[in-house]
């Protein structure tokens, strides 16, 4: 048996038809087509999904904890960008 | 034909169908927790459970198909006598290995996992083919058996398919592995396809599956997926068998030793 750990995946579960993938957890496994395989034994065996995506964890690029401040921080004083902001003039049917 | 004989015969081939299902489970169930990894630990234990489903529903009809003890044949298995009515766990834990009819490539220890992989491949394609044939069976309640059956050996075949090809196409150590199992393994595949005389008339009235007659299309699926995983298949003249007429190699008694210790110390024990 190798030594060397198998690569790691995210899997995603689309849980009905209309609604989208949503991210279940992770697995290790060799290759795709093996991940895919593990995913339905590990994340749908109780009838979760009706799709499953699988893609290495090594291709996600995500945002770092340390930038939460300067991503996320500055939308929370732009209130003008929720639609609710505006009134809408009574008498306007489609906006 | 007797009804006598045909109940005989249908209980006898519920068995085979059974203990094929259940010997199968039991041998995927010994890698729990031991496979090489946690996601193929319980892929393993999945398929297994797969099977003892099967097996359960096979057994429960085979207990209803005959009230009474199993008859003795003169060259099948030993008759198995019970005092009190059977059912699905009385015929899985109270039979010895000369009563279970299962085939002996079931019943072979693991190995490794080159050998329990190629083990699943060479029966779960046996397997599907079986119930894809008895899903259309004269029996309905054979025919409903097998029609959920199928789907699960679809993905047993699958499962084994991936895995045979990426060892035997794989690093030099897993080819050789793969072909060492696959050496050991193929001579007992010649029992899955041996005529049984005792099925004539199950099989002339459409209730069970001829086996010579799943010969062809199994070697059409097997031998693409070994051709793909660089695998050659052995050149042998060595033909085990007879485990449908209850002979086995010495391995089925240990196993059934460890399956059953626990429903003859505590009869009827549950949980």
């Amino acid at each position: 048996m190798s030594t060397q750990p198998e690569p790691l995946w995210e899997v995603f579960v689309r849980p009905r038809r209309g609604l989208s993938h949503t991210h279940v957890g992770s697995l290790h496994a060799p290759d795709a087509t093996i991940a895919l395989r593990h995913a339905r034994d590990l994340y749908t065996r109780r009838q979760e999904g009706v799709s499953i995506w699988v893609t290495p964890a090594a291709q996600i690029t995500a945002s770092s904890p340390d930038e939460k401040d300067a991503f996320f921080e500055p939308a929370a004083d732009k209130v003008y960008r929720h639609p609710t902001f505006y009134d809408v003039p009574d008498g306007v049917a489609h906006l | 034909m007797t009804a006598t004989t045909q109940a005989t015969g249908l209980f006898d081939y519920l068995l085979a169908l059974g203990d094929d299902a259940l010997v199968t489970g039991q041998r995927l169930g010994e890698w729990y927790a031991s496979a090489p990894g946690m996601e193929e630990d319980i892929a393993l234990a999945n398929i297994a459970l797969d099977q003892v489903g099967a097996a359960r529903l096979l057994l429960s009809y085979a207990a209803e198909a005959s009230a009474t003890a199993m008859p003795a044949r003169a060259d099948g298995p030993l008759p198995f006598v019970h005092d009190g009515p059977l059912d699905e766990d009385v015929l899985a834990y109270l039979r010895d290995d000369r009563q279970y009819r299962n085939v002996q490539l079931a019943e072979l220890p693991n190995g490794d996992f080159a050998h329990t992989i190629v083990r699943l491949l060479l029966l779960s394609a046996y397997q599907k083919l079986r119930y894809d044939t008895l899903a259309g069976s004269a029996d309905a309640r054979i025919a409903g058996i097998a029609g959920k059956a199928r789907k699960e050996s679809a993905y047993h075949l699958d499962h084994a398919t991936v895995w045979t090809v990426r060892l035997g196409d794989g690093t030099d150590e897993s080819h050789a592995r793969t072909q060492a199992a696959l050496d050991a393994l193929w001579p007992y595949t010649t029992e899955l396809f041996a005529p049984d005389p005792q099925l004539a008339d199950l099989t002339e009235a459409g209730v069970a599956v001829d086996p010579p007659s799943l010969r062809e299309s199994w070697t059409a699926v097997v031998e693409p997926v070994l051709a793909e995983a660089t695998l050659t298949v052995p050149d042998t003249a060595w033909t085990p068998g007879g485990g449908r007429r209850g002979m086995h190699t010495e391995h089925l008694s240990f196993l059934l030793a460890e399956m059953q210790s626990l429903y003859r110390a505590h009869p009827g024990a549950s949980w």
